[in-house]
Formats: structure tokens, sequence, C-alpha cells
């Protein structure tokens, strides 16, 4: 068969690198959601400016037929760089100088003196908030240097538009060698070999599901990608799409060639636009560029690609009733057997795979299972992104070896723990958060874990999607667990008993707890309930749900029956169990909080000093709505 | 029994234009409930009744899966739909004050979304992967990170201040 458009990779690479080394200066602004939010986009078009008013040639897409030697400037967005507790961020090449909250008016010094005079601008380094040291470029910068980042790799540094700066980073290069080198059989055993687990939470080996839709009967088969990242206080997923798309397209394409599959989903959900719009173009890119569509590489084979947007239902990244979603009806779960693999989409066997590991493919495939395998630990191979978040200096996206320590992530990557006004202290932390709705909480004991599937298992956790919300002492572990519990609750489709049934009776008792009415008898059933819905749930969301209350449950228990026992609140989070006072100091004696208490519990002369008489007082918050002087104690 | 207007005529229109760019077909139920909500900003119930006729299913399919997905609303939403995320780093960083905050100045409830002026819409949403800029609102496209009580009130303030400008002109 001929090919209309065979793209030689080789020569795109050169002639991309060639032009790239025509380039006087390179500048990269993060353009991932983070830094848009905090207007990177604003500092992208006054660089567009400047540069041009300063007489300099600027390009944001390189010509690569280009051939003079002009001092020109390259311009582009990248995807999520992962600092974005410091973004917008502006890196410029080659000297690899990172510059940390940009702001517009920053863009014109910055030309003037970094980009025509190679001047460093020492106020917009990073300051390191421990010892005040400014630190030049990533490789300087804790934050960066002590992370692995093999699957982010590229993210952050390539325009994620540029299909030839992808292909000039060695992309698509793997899926070539799949499709032309390589036999199904052989990739699944790589697979196998290099350990990829899947990193959207359950852990399955990617080779593993392969072989089983390899050897599935039938024609007609799918690949499905799941960018359903609902876990709240995850985002790796989305900067994955969002920071180099191209490389989890070929990872779809190497999962097509392996099992045998010609058409494929990529779900993205919907409160990711940037996403969905950056993963649509690079399938446009990749179609115009001949890499994706028909006979592929001129081996014969061919693959589709569509985008479909999610309409926000959490329980849809739960891979059966996400394929339930792409067939176009109620996103429900169904039990297993028989397994995608087996009958899957539109009943046909169907992979499906999370956003990492597909990620992790093309690098596996071009570098070796060896190369992968020697990171991580004897059952838990490669890195892992987590979205570190929460109460820490650095919030932002990282990714480390399995085996890393939560201490090296949360003090050395993160910075330290923070209190409620973001100063960093070594006495605060209280606990860390891991993998959502799903997840459990680990504490201080803890910390020098080596991290992997089976350790977090066996904590009573689990890697989930790799959600890290870090939470000082001032958080209330209960509060915590409610709002999962709530959150799991709401997202419950409904089609079991145990989990629609189950979850609501465990947030109505955590209810009775944070509202002072809980006996031992509500602890007991609680716990009892949970292990119930654990059990008994059809799908992975409902058998996980209570895992946010059980592991409190274990880790907190003092905090729990302190506040079925003592009526008490230790973090003065819960309402209703705070003891409400007035702060004499700071009452003027209004007279507002007395006139406006619906039970008439609050007394005192204009003028004077008012109190509250416990016994009445039903510590609905009027008052402390009411107070202009901020003087009623015990609302959090 | 609803009256067939020349206005909803043309509002229609645009319905099967988009049940034909999607091919009447029916696995593309959620894609096409999605750019009628574009249009609409919300899913009117005759609409649902005649995307069902047009993809020969039934109704309560139809509406089934649009009640499903938080996504979909059967009520019309204001000009600024504004969307505090409620996500684990947003809720440790205060985004329940926020929404209170909010919701007060703008006269709404955890029942009551939508402002009598169908100016604003408050929701609570789940994570919107910007955990970093924790808490989150997004108001239409616009995200907003690192917000407090004070910068939300700014910000709201200004959209108000905007239409009264607006409507003054007029």
């Amino acid at each position: 068969m001929e090919t209309l458009t065979k793209i030689d990779l080789q020569q795109v690479k050169e002639s991309f690198n060639k032009a790239a080394s025509r380039v006087h200066k390179r500048v990269v602004i993060c353009a991932g959601t983070g830094c848009i939010a905090n207007g990177a986009l604003k500092v992208y078009e006054a660089f567009e400016k400047a540069v041009k008013e300063a007489g300099m040639d600027i390009f944001v897409e390189l010509e690569l037929d280009r051939h003079d030697d002009h001092k020109t400037i390259h311009l582009t967005g990248s995807g999520c760089q992962g600092f974005c507790a410091k973004g917008p961020l502006v890196n410029i090449l080659p000297e690899e100088t990172m510059y940390t909250k940009v702001k517009v008016e920053d863009v014109q010094e910055i030309v003037e003196r970094s980009l025509l005079n190679d001047e460093v601008i020492e106020r917009l380094l990073y300051v390191n908030p421990v010892d005040g040291t400014k630190s030049k470029g990533q490789t300087e910068i804790p934050f960066y240097k002590r992370q692995t980042r093999l699957v982010l790799g590229e993210c952050g540094h390539v325009d994620p538009q540029s299909i030839h700066e992808y292909i000039a980073h060695n992309g698509y290069m793997a899926a070539e060698k799949a499709f032309l080198k390589m036999t199904p059989e052989e990739i699944c055993n790589t697979m196998l070999e290099s350990g990829l687990r899947g990193r959207g939470g359950g852990g399955f080996p990617a080779g593993r599901k392969w072989l089983l839709t390899l050897n599935q009967p039938g024609e007609k088969k799918y690949v499905i990608c799941n960018g359903d990242e609902g876990d709240p206080g995850a985002f790796m997923d989305r900067s994955l799409m969002e920071g180099n798309p191209h490389r989890v397209l070929e990872g779809m394409m190497i999962a097509a060639r392996a099992i045998g599959a010609d058409e494929g989903y990529v779900y993205v959900r919907l409160e990711y636009p940037l996403a969905v719009q950056r993963m649509r173009r690079a399938i446009e890119d990749a179609m115009d560029a001949g890499v994706l569509g028909d006979d592929i590489f001129g081996s014969g084979h061919s693959m589709h690609i569509q985008v479909m947007e999610g309409a926000g239902a959490f329980v849809c990244g739960e891979e059966t009733a996400l394929m339930a979603s792409i067939e176009g009806k109620r996103g429900m779960p169904n039990p297993k057997p028989p397994f995608p693999a087996q009958k899957g989409l539109f009943e046909k066997p169907t992979v499906i795979n999370n956003v990492e590991t597909l990620a992790a493919v093309p690098l596996i495939i071009r570098n070796g299972p060896s190369w992968f395998n020697v990171y991580g630990t004897e059952r838990s191979k490669g890195t892992k992104t987590f979205a570190l978040t929460g109460h820490v200096a650095n919030t932002g996206l990282i990714e480390v070896p399995f085996g890393t320590t939560l201490r090296e992530i949360v003090y050395n990557i993160g910075g330290g723990v923070t209190n409620d006004d973001g100063t960093v202290s070594g006495q605060v932390f209280k606990a860390v958060q891991i993998g959502g709705p799903s997840g459990g909480c680990l504490t201080e004991e803890d910390l020098d874990m080596p991290l992997d599937y089976d350790n977090l298992i066996a904590k009573g956790a689990m890697v989930g999607s790799g959600g890290l919300v870090v939470m000082n002492q001032q958080s209330c572990m209960v509060q915590i667990a409610r709002f999962f519990m709530n959150f799991t609750q709401s997202e419950s489709c409904g089609k079991c008993v145990p989990c629609r049934e189950g979850t609501k009776q465990m947030l109505s008792l955590l209810d009775d707890i944070i509202e002072g009415r809980a006996t031992d008898e509500t602890f007991s059933l609680l716990e009892e309930v949970g292990n119930v819905v654990k059990k008994a749930s059809l799908c992975g969301l409902g058998k996980t749900a209570p895992s946010p209350v059980l592991s409190t449950i274990v880790k907190f228990k003092k905090e729990y029956l302190q506040h079925i026992h003592d009526k008490k609140c230790a973090t003065n989070n819960c309402k209703a169990l705070s003891d409400i006072s007035i702060d004499p100091e700071k009452c003027t004696g209004c007279t507002v909080c007395a006139r406006k208490c619906p039970v008439g519990a609050i007394s005192g002369d204009r003028k004077q000093v008012h109190v509250i008489d416990p016994e009445i007082c039903t510590k609905c918050g009027v008052c402390n709505t009411v107070c202009k002087f901020d003087a009623i104690i015990g609302f959090n | 029994m609803i009256t067939v207007t020349n206005t909803k005529l043309r509002q229609f229109d645009q319905v099967i234009e988009i049940i034909e760019k999607n091919n009447n077909d029916k696995t593309r139920l959620i894609a096409i409930l999605q750019q009628v909500q574009e249009v609409y900003r919300f899913l009117p119930p005759q609409v649902l009744t005649y995307i069902a006729t047009a993809l020969n299913m039934p109704v309560a399919e139809v509406y089934g899966v649009a009640t499903f997905y938080a996504h979909f609303s059967l009520e019309a939403k204001g000009k600024y739909v504004i969307k505090v995320c409620d996500g684990t780093a947003c809720h440790v960083k205060g985004s329940s004050k926020l929404l209170d905050t909010l919701r007060k100045k703008l006269k709404l409830s955890e029942q009551k979304h939508t402002s009598d002026d169908m100016l604003f819409t408050i929701e609570a949403v789940s994570c919107l992967g910007a955990c970093g800029l924790a808490p989150v609102m997004v108001i239409n496209e616009q995200v907003y990170g690192e917000i407090n009580a004070k910068r939300c009130d700014e910000v709201l303030q200004n959209l108000i201040n905007e239409e009264n400008k607006v409507e003054s002109a007029l």
C-alpha cells in the first residue's frame, strides 16, 4: 500500500534542531492552568510586544527552512512546569534562568536586560524560604533538584502545540519502532518486563492488561485513555495532557499496535477545557503530519483517535462507567467480569489506561524496560507523579521514584509544612491525605516509609491517582473524613445499595459526631457500616469510599473520641462543638450581637462587654457574622 | 401544552443542526446535550423531548442522562456562573468560607443558586485541578487563584459595576 504522507522523523528532528540552534534566546512561559490563572497569557502578550519594539524578530513557531543569522527570539508557552505556587514562571534559554511570579510590568526589563544583554535580574529569581538564598534556574532549586522527572520530562520545556518540537525530542520514534520493528507480543512483553503498573489507582500491570486484550478473538478492539481525573486534589493527568499531549497520543498508538486496535478515545473531564483543546490540537497535527491515521509509518495499520468530553461525574473515572459514558449512557459501572479486556467499549475487547500510564509507554519502548525498572521498589517500578498541595510551602506537580519517603516529599521537595497564615513551621505537621476519596491518611510515624503501591495499601491508603494533600495541626480530621464522605456520597451513582445507602448513613453518622449528638454506638456503627460498604459495593468507587473514614478512625481515634465523649473539637473546626464566648478586649458594647441573637443568649449594657449564656446559645453563628470587631471567639 | 412560537421554531433549528452534525447517533447523546446546553445555557424540557424523538429513543432515557451528569442543568443559569472549587486542597484552605461570602453578598443560599436578576449563579464544584492555587474560583472561563474574601468581594463588585454601567448606557 502506498502512503500519502510518510513522515521522516529523523529529518524533522534535524531541521528543528538546526532552526533552534539559530535562535538567539528562547523564552518559555508556563501556560498551565495555574500560571494562566496568575496572568501568564498577559505576560506572554507583553513579551510579544516588547520584543518587537526592541527590534528583534520573534517566532512563536520555528520556521524549519529559514537560514539567516538575524537575532531572533523564540517565544513559547509551555505546559505546566509544576511549580504552581510561584507562577507565572518564565524560563530563558540557553542560560536556563528561571524567573518566578513575573508580572506584565517586569517584561520590559527582562527584554532589555536578559534578552538583549545577558544579565540576570536578581529580584525575580526564586528565593529559598528557608535560608534566603537565590537560585538561578531549575537545576539549583531544591523543588526541582530532588525530583526525577521522567514522565514529566519534556512537560514544561517543550511547546505542547508543536509536533515538530516533540519529534525533535525523539517523539513518535517509539511508535515507529513499535509499528515497524516489533510484534504485538514483543510490545506486551516489554511492558511486562518494565513492571509498569496502572497509574490511575488500581496498580494493575499494564503489560498483563495488554496481553489479555491481545489474546481476545475479534477484529475490532479499542484503546481508551482515561483522563477523567476526578479525585479532588489531583491534577497530574491534566498537566500531562496540557503539557505534552503528543506523548499521551504516542502511548495510545503503541497500545493500539500491541492489542490490534484501530480506534481510540481520550476521555477528558470537562473541568479541564485546556487539556481538551490541547489534545484535540495534537490529534489534528499528528493526522496532518501523517503520524496518526491510515497506514501509519507505512505499516499498513491505522489508528484514529477522538476526544470525548465528560459531563461531570466522578464515577466515570471507573473504567466500566467511563465506557458507558462514551456509549452515550448514564455513567454507571458494570460488574466485572467480564473485564474490559474481554468485553469493553461497544462490547469489544478494550484496553483502558490512565494518562500517566500511557505517557510512560513511549519512554519504555524507546529506552527499554531495564532503563525504566531501575527506578522504584521491588514491586512498584518507575516513577510516580504527585500533586503536592495543601499546607505545604511549595505546592505543585512533582515526580519521584517509587520508594521515596513522605519526609523527602513534604520537607525537602515541598519545603515544609505551613501554618494557616502561610509561614513555614517545623512543628505543625499533622497528616498527609493520599489517594483522594479512595485513599487514607498518613501521619508522623509514616514519614519514613518508602511510598509504593503495597506499603500504602497495608496502611489503609492507596496511591490513587496521586493527590497528596498536606494538613497542618489546625485541620480537624473528623471534618476531613466528612469532607470525603460528602464527596463520595454525592458522587455515588446509586446503582448498588451498599454504596448508595451506606455512604448516606456514614455521612449522617459523621454529622452526628461533629454536631455533638454521637455516642459510643455511633462510633462502632460508623466502623461497621464502613466495612460493609467496603466489602459489598459494586465498583472501585464504592469499595474504597469508606477508606478516608476507616483510616482516620485508626490514626485519629483520640480525636474522634474527644468529639464523641467530651463534645470538643480541639481545632475549633466543628462549629457545634466550639465554646463560644466574647473577647472582652475586643467587644465595644455596640449591642448588635445581642439584638441579632435569635435565642436571646447574649446580654450586656450599651458600651459594656457582652456575655453569652452557654445554656441558651445554639451556636448558630449569627453573632460571629454580625460582629464588626472580631470579638466572638470559638468559630474557626 | 407547549405553544410553538416563531422564536422557538428558530431555536429548534440550532438543535436540528447539532443533531445532524452528530450524525443522529445515539451514542453521541452526551456530546449533543453539551452542544445544546451551550446554545441555551441550560436544557429546556421541550428540547429534551425533541432530542429524544429525533434520536428515536425514550424521553426517559434522555432525561436519565441529562440528570445523571452534574454539568447538565435543567434550570436556567445566570449570566455569570461562579464555580467555587471544593476539592480537597481548596477545602483545607477555606473554600467554604469563600462560598459563604459569595452567597451572602448575592443573597443566595445552598438551595437558591441563581440571583433573581439572572446575573449570577453560584455552584460549588468538584476539583478544578488548579490545586496549587487553592482556594480557586472560576467565573465563566476566567480562573481566579489564591482568592480570599476581600479579593472575592472586589472581583464581584467589579462585575456588578460593569453591569450597572451597561444598564445605564442602555
